[in-house]
């Protein structure tokens, strides 16, 4: 079974967002990129699983992004993983992202695709989806545990007000969240051998975005804090409800 | 030309974040001079369906397939298609959650269709159609032009108050002929969380931190948000520690929850745990440390120990009720 596992490259959690150009761009000095968590923790983690339990035969990490998204990738490679591809293009929204990342695995056949939830910079978690739509498969999103038994992958999710438990046949595109897997931390082995893993380049095709970021806003600062004393409850609840108006 | 809204109901009910989502379909039908065609999937009663009149519908598009009573993404997908195509739409809405993020993404895929997904904003129309969206888990948001033909949306829940008018929605039945890979996917057990408000659907959430010390401490959190009538949340480390179930943390690699209230009790407010409520339109924040980071996020503070505060503003609320009845 081979395993294709959909990498993002992020800022930092504790990222500040700074803007520059009058608000048309981010500005991305001194931000440090991770790997997107939910794609780490979650859908690489429980691919590597499948691996050591014999399940899985081939993992490929993929990537869409220009030569400084290669630190990141080897990151995921660190992590464990037979080779890696990275689409030589600066996506510019998720269709495009999807397509790249649809038209490459069309060329091998994967038999499972794992993505996170969602990337934490533009918040879309679209892409996972939309490979399904391109790869003619299903989807299964917000899953909370996969286990893959011959051609059938029996996975549990998250639905809107609670949980179920459903059954598909490979080939399938999963989004995963947390409890899927436990995270791991890379060893000095992993990221040894990351570096002799093969990491493919591959020149993207035309696709074309179907969407542009015209320009940013911070939030607005709050207004300024009121204090209430510990021992006057009363008021708080009667400014919540004559002032904030929200109870 | 009409815009689609994909509307969810459970129990026999259109859930209110649907009614908000057909509601922004009207403005965007009156801004682009064209009508709401509401898609309903599977079981549910005509007067519910009419009554999406009051929210600006005109029709509602039903596909009585009792099959569509389960989310099945691919046949919600073909649905959506199939009423899309019927009306000649060139705008397809459906809400940011679990099943509209389930349908949107393939619906823009199929349709080369540009997707702006979690919408805080109507599209400003004078420099292209431009729809303001939260990014980097809300710490700066981005105006987002959809530049395709087609345009398909989710619309972020409680971001537009309701205003009920007048109006009933004529019914018009869609048969859809769907195919195996449309139910591809088969639903072996399903678990609702019954009495309990579904987090992301809450207006008031009461949330606890590593403050709380302990998991035992929780039922304080819990009296508050029963007086309230609110959900329950926590912060990564209480989930990391097992205090409380995983679908409770909210942040940047959590859940991301926008209420009207936000009490966060005994949270230092990480830029992280800030990242996934700072959409909430109020934020209280109890702790004992003045210094904690939160307090520079809230709209109310009170410095104090949260096990002597709680029970004293559940007691307040319940004087409050009382009073207010």
């Amino acid at each position: 079974m081979k395993i294709l596992v959909c990498i993002s490259q992020v800022p930092d959690t504790s990222t500040k967002i700074v803007l520059k150009d009058n608000n048309t761009a981010i500005n991305n000095q001194g931000i440090t990129y991770i790997i997107n968590p939910y794609d780490e923790w979650y859908a690489l983690v429980r691919a590597l699983e499948l691996k050591e339990a014999g399940i899985a035969s081939d993992i490929h990490l993929i990537t869409v992004g220009k030569a400084d998204t290669e630190p990141v990738i080897r990151k995921a490679l660190a992590l464990g993983g037979d080779e890696a591809i990275r689409i030589d293009a600066d996506s510019h929204d998720p269709y495009e992202t999807a397509n790249y990342i649809a038209e490459y695995a069309k060329t091998v056949g994967y038999d499972l695709i794992l993505c996170g939830k969602e990337s934490i910079d533009y918040n879309n978690g679209a892409v996972g989806a939309m490979l399904a739509e391109l790869l003619d498969t299903d989807y299964i999103g917000f899953a909370t545990d996969i286990q893959v038994d011959g051609n059938t992958a029996t996975v549990k999710r998250e639905i809107e007000g609670g949980e179920e438990t459903d059954t598909c046949s490979l080939p399938v595109v999963i989004v995963c969240q947390k409890g899927v897997a436990e995270a791991r931390i890379p060893n000095m082995r992993g990221i040894m051998a990351a570096r002799t893993r093969p990491l493919k380049v591959v020149a993207p095709g035309a696709v074309g975005s179907v969407t542009e970021i015209l320009s940013y806003e911070l939030p607005p600062a709050k207004a300024g804090i009121k204090m209430v004393s510990p021992d006057n409850m009363d008021e708080l609840v009667e400014l919540l409800h004559a002032e904030a108006k929200v109870i | 030309m009409s815009v689609i809204v994909l509307v969810e109901h459970t129990e026999g009910n259109i859930k209110k974040k649907s009614l908000e989502a057909v509601q922004y379909a009207a403005g965007i039908a009156q801004k682009t001079g064209t009508t709401v065609s509401a898609v309903v999937l599977g079981t549910l009663a005509d007067s519910e369906m009419e009554s999406l009149g009051q929210y600006g519908a005109q029709k509602v598009l039903h596909v009585a397939d009792a099959r569509l009573d389960e989310l099945h993404a691919r046949a919600y997908t073909s649905a959506l298609l199939a009423a899309a195509q019927k009306e000649g739409s060139k705008i397809i809405i459906a809400l940011h959650d679990i099943n509209g993020r389930a349908v949107a993404p393939r619906l823009s895929a199929k349709l080369k269709a540009g997707l702006v997904a979690g919408a805080l904003s109507y599209p400003d129309l004078d420099k292209g159609f431009v729809i303001k969206k939260a990014v980097f888990s809300g710490k700066a948001f981005a105006f987002v032009n959809i530049t395709s033909d087609v345009k398909v949306i989710t619309l972020m829940p409680n971001t537009f108050q309701l205003n009920k008018g007048e109006g009933k929605a004529t019914i018009e039945k869609l048969d859809v002929s769907f195919g195996d890979k449309d139910f591809g996917v088969k639903v072996k057990e399903v678990n609702l969380i019954k009495g309990e408000i579904p987090l992301t659907d809450a207006q008031l959430v009461v949330s606890g931190g590593r403050g709380m010390k302990g998991p035992e401490n929780w039922g304080l959190i819990e009296n508050l948000a029963k007086e309230l009538g609110a959900g329950t949340a926590c912060s990564r480390p209480v989930a990391d520690a097992h205090w409380r179930p995983h679908h409770e943390h909210v942040g940047q690699t959590g859940g991301t929850v926008r209420p009207n209230l936000y009490i966060a009790v005994g949270i230092s407010g990480a830029i992280q745990h800030l990242a996934g409520v700072n959409g909430s339109k109020t934020i209280v924040v109890i702790n004992k440390d003045p210094e904690a980071p939160f307090f520079k996020a809230a709209n109310y503070g009170v410095v104090g120990d949260a096990m002597e505060i709680l029970p004293r503003l559940t007691e307040a609320v319940k004087n409050f009720k009382q009073n207010h009845k």
